[in-house]
Parts: structure tokens; sequence; C-alpha cells
């Protein structure tokens, strides 16, 4: 099972997180769906270190983003599918 | 796996086990710091459990106070204790509840006698608890005595995806034997509380939930400036890839499994519903919450970390996991078991949590911990508002 670079936690996320120390931009990575046990395929835009989150799909400002089924968050700056997801492109919904 | 069904445990006079065996000083005040820790140096055995607080507090947050010190003197990894206090009528409600437990308590105050003849009548009772302690066996428990409590540190998505699910599957697999659990973190469950509020055992359990976590967002509301973006998440959670409470929240609360919660307690409550997992009402800032966690009666704690928090406790053994490589190898010191082969997916969660099951039993057993084995002793008392 080795060669994942991305695990999705559930099939509805928009967002996948890096596993491997770094993925660099135009990468072609293996992405895993933890939920379903499917794999998908992505390229990345940016470098994202170990743990952070790449777009599985283009985002618009005011999109919710979805990991492990669920709101954590909305789109404050528009994100293209394979971009980093972050603090700068992301805010909470709550405070 | 076949789970082990006993432990190797020290038996207390109250029927509840140890894994420890502690003779603890127990300063009331923070003014009787220095004669607990004093005697702690004179009396090999002993341990003194300095903290900040303990004069002029009033109502609720003097009841915690009062709750905590208790809490932390019944715990059943404690063997005996020794309370000091400046007054004799605060020390003495402490010793008071101690001693319901059977386990031998003696308290002193310092007014009117002063730190140096305090510290020799205290070291004299120390002596004799201290060498009574060590010839106390551990003998074999069953595994329903463990009460397990978990808090996660300085979280990253390593957490969410592979640390917490791997205590969350120990839970599910050491709840239907009968053990204590249990999981706190008010704030950090923030935007995922509706989530939360539905594992609930009971509407009963679900009101009580909604309640405490309605009141603590209350107060955030009343008290922030700004907002929390500066606190939660932390700087560290945000170096580590997490963004917002919300996705810290959901990672958190992997920690529980499929489990329900069939009480909410306050801070440092003592659980009496029977075996199954309570939610307690706690500051998310670690200390503090495993301090909390003991007080409440529970004798190993679980935490993952993620970026590397490095908290321990003084009586209750503090058992760290990590699902993050670079953590693994740059702070491997204190990281007592390494999940990170889930994200290369080279162990499933399964194997995980039987990997995490054997080492919490090894711990139960006696093997000290890396915090243990580091010194780790932080002892912090929830403070509730100003004193009077």
């Amino acid at each position: 099972m080795a060669g994942t670079d991305i695990i999705i936690h559930d099939e509805k996320d928009n967002v996948g997180v890096v596993v491997i120390e770094k993925i660099t931009p135009k990468q072609d990575c293996d992405c895993w769906i933890m939920e379903n046990d499917k794999s998908v395929k992505i390229q990345s835009m940016d470098e994202i270190p170990l743990g952070h989150k790449i777009a599985m799909t283009d985002l618009n400002e005011g999109d919710t983003i979805l990991k492990y089924g669920h709101d954590i968050g909305k789109v404050v700056k528009s994100i293209k599918k394979g971009e980093h997801v972050h603090v700068h492109n992301v805010k909470t919904k709550k405070w | 796996m076949e789970i082990p069904k006993t432990f190797l445990g020290y038996k207390r006079e109250d029927g509840r086990t140890g894994t420890r065996n502690h003779v603890i000083i127990l300063p009331v005040d923070d003014i009787s710091n220095a004669c607990a820790e004093a005697v702690a140096n004179n009396i090999k055995g002993t341990i003194a459990l300095p903290h900040s607080y303990g004069r002029l507090q009033f109502g609720a947050d003097l009841e915690l106070h009062f709750r905590t010190m208790i809490g932390t003197g019944k715990n059943p990894n404690v063997a005996a204790v020794i309370v000091i206090g400046i007054e004799p009528k605060w020390t003495k409600r402490i010793v008071d509840a101690i001693a319901t437990t059977g386990k031998p308590v003696e308290g002193f105050s310092i007014e009117g006698v002063g730190d140096i003849d305090t510290i020799a009548r205290v070291s004299k009772k120390a002596q004799e608890f201290s060498i009574w302690a060590s010839e106390k066996q551990r003998e074999e428990r069953p595994i329903s005595d463990l009460w397990i409590s978990v808090k996660c540190g300085e979280s990253d998505t390593t957490s969410g995806l592979a640390s917490n699910p791997t205590v969350g599957n120990l839970m599910d697999k050491l709840e239907p034997l009968g053990v204590h659990l249990c999981f706190g973190e008010t704030s950090e469950l923030t935007g995922a509380e509706t989530v939360c509020e539905k594992r609930g055992k009971t509407t009963e359990a679900q009101e009580k939930f909604r309640k405490t976590w309605s009141s603590y967002n209350d107060f955030i509301l009343k008290e922030a400036t700004d907002d929390l973006s500066e606190s939660q998440p932390t700087a560290g959670n945000i170096a580590g890839g997490l963004t917002t409470i919300e996705e810290k929240a959901f990672g958190n609360f992997q920690k529980i499994g499929g489990c329900k919660f069939i009480d909410v307690l306050e801070p440092a409550e003592e659980p009496t519903k029977g075996p199954g997992l309570y939610f307690m009402d706690t500051s998310s800032a670690a200390a503090e919450c495993v301090t909390l966690q003991a007080a409440g009666g529970f004798n190993l704690h679980l935490f993952p970390t993620g970026q590397g928090n490095i908290i321990g406790n003084p009586i209750e053994p503090v058992l760290k996991l990590t699902a993050n490589p670079l953590t693994a190898r740059t702070m491997s010191e204190h990281i007592d078991v390494d999940v990170s082969k889930i994200l290369s997916r080279e162990m499933n969660l399964d194997e995980a949590g039987d990997e995490l099951i054997k080492a919490t039993i090894r711990v139960a057993n006696g093997r000290l911990t890396c915090a243990e084995a580091l010194g780790h002793r932080e002892f912090v008392m929830t403070k509730l508002y100003r004193s009077a």
C-alpha cells in the first residue's frame, strides 16, 4: 500500500491531507479515500508540507470546506484544484 | 488480538486499583509549597505537588479547588497522603474527605508553628508513610479496574487522521470490558458540538452536554476581545496544517471512536454511573485537563500528539502516541507509541489499536512512560475567576 501521498477522510470531502514529507508543484499524487477505500489522482499546483491540505476541486469565495464529511470553515479567497488550503484562504465560521 | 483480562495493580482500601504507588505531599495553598517541597526532599519515596492557588478563593471556584485537592488525594494511584496548609480548617476538610477511602492521610498546618518545625513534624510522618507504602505489592486485578482518561495536544492533521482514531479504536475495544473512560476539552469540541451532543447515551446526557458547551461558548463570546484565532487553533496546530477550530474539533472527536457518553462531569468530579465513557467539562490546556481527570479518579492517561506536546502528571501516568513521522523521529524520547505507519498505510487502525492496548497494559503494570522517566509532573489547578 506504500505510495499514498494524500489521504481523504470521507468521499464528500473537498480537501485531502498530505501524508508524505511534502509534495511539490506539478507532482502527480496518489490519493486514498479512507471511507470507501477508493483511490484517485490529483496534480498539485503548490508545494504543500506534511499534514497540510490540498483542494480536490475548484472552490469559490463563500464555499464550505468539507473534511470528515463535515463543515470545517468557509473559503475567503478562491482556490483552484490542487492548491494549498490553509489560513490564507479559509476561515472558521465560529468566533 | 485477545485482550488480557487482568493487569498488575495496587489494590486499595476502597476497592479501587492503582497503577502507581505514590506517597504525596499535598499543599492546600501556594504558601505551603515550600514546606511540602522540603519534606519531599527529605523523605525518599514521596513527591510534593506544588501549585499556585488556594487562598481567598470563593464560591464555585473554591469548591473546584477542594474537589481537585480531595480527588487527587483519593486517586488510587496514591497510597498515602500528607496535607499541609497554612490554616487548620481548610486542611482538615481535605484530610477528612480523603480519609473516607480508608487510606493513610494526615494533615498539618503551619500557622503558629513556622516552616522549620512543621517540616520536622511532617517529615517523620512522611517517612512512616513512605516505608509503609514500599511494602505494597502489585497483584492481578481485572482489566475493568482501569480508568482511562484521554486528551490530545499540539495536534495537527495527523492527530485526526491516525493517532486520535487509534485511541478511538482502543475505546471501542475496552468499553465492552467494563473500563471507565473519560474525554474532555469543552472548547476544542467547538464546531463538532452538535455531532458530539448526539453521542450522549440518554437525552439527559445530551442536554447536559449542550448546556455545558453553551455556557463555555457564552463565556468566550463575552471575554474574547477579537476572536480566538491566536489561541484556537494554536500556532503549533497551524504549523501542523490545522486551519480552523472546526477542523481541530472533528479531529479531536475521533478519540472516542464509536462510544457514547453516559454522563457529563463537572471539572474534577468523580464518575458515579458505572463503567463506560464520560465527558468532563475541562479546559483544553493539557496540564489543566489531565490534572482534573486525575482528580476525577482516572488512573492512566492516553495522550495523542501531532507536533509534540511533552506533558506529564505527578500521579497519573501519561502515555503518548503520535502518527507524525517527523515528531516520532525528532522527539522520540517523548513518544511511547509510534503509529506513523498508519499514514504510509503499512499499519491499519485495528493493528494500531492493538499496539496501544498492549502498551497501555504494560504501563498499567508499572512500565514507566516517557514523561515519567523525564520527570514531567505538571500539576495545574483550574481557576474559574478572580479571588476575593
